[in-house]
């Protein structure tokens, strides 16, 4: 690789961290516990609006799984979010009502409370509607896995995103707060992701699952990206480029073997597909504020009003991380 | 204080996670073996107090001289040296040492192992390889360990200790070995007999040995099973501490969920725990083990445990293409997840060659996978394994891994399909199909004017098709002829082929199936022909080049 090239992902990466100082400007500080931060906590890191409904079944996943401190950026939530996280006694919650889309959709907020919290820490970023599954997270806590992958040497971890449904409309099962979502979308597509690899940021680009089979089936190539890298241990040098699906530097980007090895990897469950997706279309498609003119979001509501079933007799229900290991979404690689 | 003090002496060498250093201390204590805690040096004094008083004062119980251990390091033997003559002197009675760490585990009672010892008072258990069997090591240096020089630590100045390696390589600089010593080594936990510990201890050349040893790369797997070799009387070269290493040399981590795994092990004791692993701990430093049934060790399950995640590690799960997997597009792995047939041709020349394909190979036989209007799954469906959508669209976004997904979902049944130049013909597609070893692939070149003959329109139109698919079909030939090839590949033209067509299709059906199913469903019929001759001589008349013709006459 050239020197000049290494120059310019180094300017595009101080300049993207400068954005982000930028951007926190309207970043206003409504609990801040992260006095409370011991050296070697697991830290998650999350966006959000109006997820009320799903806060406490989200918060209980995570404290499960060994995370000490959630920090949160609220963008201007109206249906009393904020208001739960401030009494929640592992929450920092920070509030802004600038634009999602102007700050990189949300990334902006979130590089910058990495930078200030995150340096020395092993951190997960992730939405309130994605859960984290990788090896053995059935008997090991998540300091196991960091632990391993500190020891190897490891500083990422990736973790694709698996889009998971319900049998039937979305809205034919009511999600409770506090319930296990995947009680109601428990069904995934196995083996229908295709994968690139990117060869300015060294990442690879997959696309697939349902959200292609049945949602965008007019324009593959128009698919979200399901790629992710949510579990990184900080410095104050690094920088999500665009959502988590890319960092830099971009070595960061490299969760993969391109020898026939496999690297250990996980998964995020994306419980998007909920009854409450509807309302959530709306609203976003009213704001505007989402990915490519919220293409994605416009696309559901025209799906869901028809009232497609996005199950299909090849769909898989879900049974654990095995079985996912198994079908080859995720692996364990030599963590034995 | 118990009345009698044990045999054993256990030696436990701790840095971290000084509770469960703690712990081990306390078994051991609890059946009257006497302890050594050696603390590393860079332990804080705040923590060292802190487990001082966490185990109070106990009559079995002594804190040898701290150093700083350094992995691999020299003082490691040194402490080990110490605490092992403390034990000796303070404890007459002790005739075994147990060398331990912080992160060993006792995977039976304590009385299990002092029975062991009584019943082998005069053996000497250590690992114990001479460096001409090198096999032990992974990852790192054999021989050379014992005859360079090693002034740089390999942890934190790699790139000097490299460098150091290559220089004493290329200036065949050797050091000798001193007399009589004869290099060994193996684990540095082992369960030596006080008279060997002793001999090492007191050899009047120790001074000697160890201004020798100190220069040596990783000590502590050599200094002790060395010496063992020259003054042990009984060596059992085989460590009573169960540890697996993987391909770098680094220790294996034992978590809550190996406990099934460790009770078949035979070994005494195993080391790494992760220091979380609080099922371990409470369940084999306590009796629970009583209330369990026995199991018979099986060593080798453990074994296979740890090659399994090894070879998942390196080689991969063939055909896999995946978020933590994506060989390169020349790397040696196998391209796809299983073997499959491709054939070009044969359904314009025989009667219900799909169906037939089926019953006689029992495979999985699709129409056009590649068809331009749809993914042609067998019978029809919408959606097959895996959740693969029928769309076009969606197949022609990436058609490679359109194939490798179905393959991977549906092994280890064999996949057939027809594949023509009628079909969407992607380069990157038919490249890796004639590079992939598992593809069978089957050819009649020009076949396809069989389907052109029978196929709707006017002739002016079938010339203009004829034209597209002839040059598709070049393009799918010339792939296949490439000297890069891999794939088991028949060609042949629609005249050879009709030559003998039933000999040629048993060819391939018998390299899927097998002789016996050709026997019991024989050969399809063949389509039927008729007007062939006149409608290629109209085609000839119209236009089409001759060229494209000549190799379809029979």
């Amino acid at each position: 690789m050239g020197v000049l090239r290494q120059l310019r992902l180094r300017a595009e990466r101080q300049a993207k961290l400068l954005r982000c100082l930028r951007k926190s400007a309207s970043l206003r500080t409504i609990q801040n516990r992260t006095d409370l931060i011991r050296p070697r906590d697991a830290l998650v890191f999350t966006t959000l609006r109006n997820e009320l409904v799903r806060l406490p079944y989200f918060l209980d996943y995570y404290r499960a799984q060994g995370v000490r401190q959630f920090l949160i950026v609220d963008n201007g939530s109206t249906d009393g979010s904020a208001e739960y996280l401030a009494q929640q006694r592992d929450v920092s919650l920070w509030t802004t009502s600038a634009s999602y889309k102007a700050a990189g959709y949300g990334v902006d907020w979130l590089n910058h409370l990495l930078w200030l919290y995150g340096a020395g820490h092993w951190v997960l970023v992730v939405d309130v509607d994605e859960f984290f599954v990788y090896p053995f997270c059935d008997t090991r806590p998540l300091q196991a896995l960091t632990d391993w992958l500190e020891s190897q040497g490891r500083r990422s971890f990736g973790a694709m995103l698996l889009d998971m449904y319900p049998k039937g409309p979305v809205t034919a099962q009511p999600y409770v707060s506090g319930q296990n979502p995947f009680e109601i979308a428990r069904w995934f597509d196995a083996g229908n992701y295709t994968i690139r690899r990117n060869p300015e940021y060294h990442n690879l680009w997959i696309q697939g699952g349902v959200r292609q089979r049945v949602v965008m089936a007019h324009d593959p190539g128009k698919a979200p990206a399901l790629n992710k890298i949510p579990l990184v241990l900080w410095t104050r040098k690094y920088a999500f480029k665009s959502s988590t699906h890319m960092i830099l530097p971009r070595g960061l980007n490299r969760v993969y073997d391109q020898g026939g090895g496999e690297l250990a990897s996980g998964v995020l469950l994306h419980a998007k597909f909920l009854d409450t997706i509807v309302a959530k279309a709306q609203e976003e498609l009213q704001r505007g504020q989402h990915y490519a003119r919220s293409r994605e979001y416009r696309a559901y509501e025209d799906t869901l009003a028809r009232n497609q079933d996005l199950w299909c007799e090849w769909s898989t229900e879900y049974i654990n991380w095995r079985q996912l290991e198994i079908l080859g979404l995720m692996s364990k690689g030599d963590w034995a | 204080m118990s009345a009698q003090t044990a045999r054993l002496g256990v030696v436990i060498l701790c840095h971290t996670a000084l509770r469960r250093a703690a712990q081990l201390a306390r078994f051991w204590l609890q059946a009257d073996c006497p302890v050594v805690l050696h603390v590393d040096r860079s332990v804080s004094e705040a923590d060292l107090q802190a487990l001082k008083s966490d185990l109070g004062a106990h009559p079995l119980l002594r804190f040898s001289p701290r150093h700083r251990c350094d992995w691999g390091s020299w003082r490691l033997v040194l402490a080990s040296q110490e605490a092992s003559a403390l034990l000796l002197k303070d404890f007459p009675s002790v005739g075994h040492v147990l060398l331990s760490s912080g992160s060993c585990l006792p995977l039976r009672p304590a009385a299990a192992l002092l029975a062991h010892l009584d019943a082998h008072p005069e053996t000497d258990f250590i690992e114990s390889v001479s460096i001409t069997h090198a096999d032990w090591i992974t990852g790192g240096l054999s021989e050379e360990r014992f005859t360079l020089y090693f002034p740089f630590n390999w942890r934190r100045q790699r790139w000097l200790f490299d460098r150091c390696v290559d220089l004493q390589r290329k200036l065949e600089l050797r050091r000798r070995i001193p007399a009589p010593l004869r290099p060994h080594m193996g684990s540095q936990w082992w369960c030596l007999t006080r008279a060997t510990l002793d001999a090492i201890l007191t050899d009047p050349n120790r001074t000697r040995y160890e201004r020798y040893f100190r220069q040596n790369w990783i000590p502590d797997e050599s200094y002790f099973q060395t010496l063992a070799r020259l003054h042990a009387r009984e060596i059992e070269s085989r460590s009573l501490t169960l540890v697996k290493f993987d391909r770098h040399g680094r220790p294996n981590l034992f978590y809550d969920d190996h406990l099934q795994l460790l009770r078949r092990s035979d070994c005494f004791l195993a080391r790494k725990i992760w220091p979380e692993a609080e099922r371990l701990y409470s369940f084999f430093l306590s009796d629970q083990a009583k209330g369990l049934d026995p199991v018979t060790p099986e060593p080798a399950k453990i074994d296979r445990y740890f090659e399994l995640a090894e070879k998942q590690r390196v080689e991969g799960r063939a055909g896999l293409y995946m978020q933590s997997r994506f060989p390169h597009a020349d790397s040696a792995t196998t391209k796809s997840a299983a073997p499959y047939s491709v054939f070009t041709g044969f359904e314009h020349v025989f009667q219900n060659f799909d169906y037939w394909l089926g019953q006689v190979t029992g495979a999985r036989v699709h129409g056009h996978l590649f068809a331009p209007d749809a993914v042609h799954f067998h019978g029809g469906a919408r959606v097959w394994h895996g959740a693969i959508s029928n769309s076009a669209a969606i197949r022609d976004y990436n058609p490679r891994m359109f194939l490798t997904n179905l393959l991977w979902a549906t092994r280890p049944e064999r996949q057939c399909f027809l594949h023509g130049p009628g079909d969407v013909m992607d380069g990157t597609l038919s490249w890796f199909m004639a590079t992939d070893t598992n593809a069978q692939i089957s050819v009649i070149r020009g076949a396809w004017l069989l389907g052109l003959q029978d196929a709707p329109g006017s002739d002016a139109e079938k010339i203009a098709r004829a034209g597209l698919l002839h040059r598709q079909e070049q393009d799918w030939v010339e792939n296949l002829n490439s000297r890069h090839t891999l794939a088991r590949v028949r060609i042949w033209s629609l005249a050879e082929f009709m030559q003998d067509p039933s000999a040629r299709l048993s060819e391939i059906v018998r390299e899927i199936a097998g002789e016996a199913a050709l026997a019991a469903h024989g050969v399809p019929p063949l389509r039927a022909a008729d007007g062939f001759e006149p409608f290629l001589a109209r085609l000839r008349n119209q236009g089409l080049p001759a060229q494209v013709l000549k190799e379809c006459q029979f």
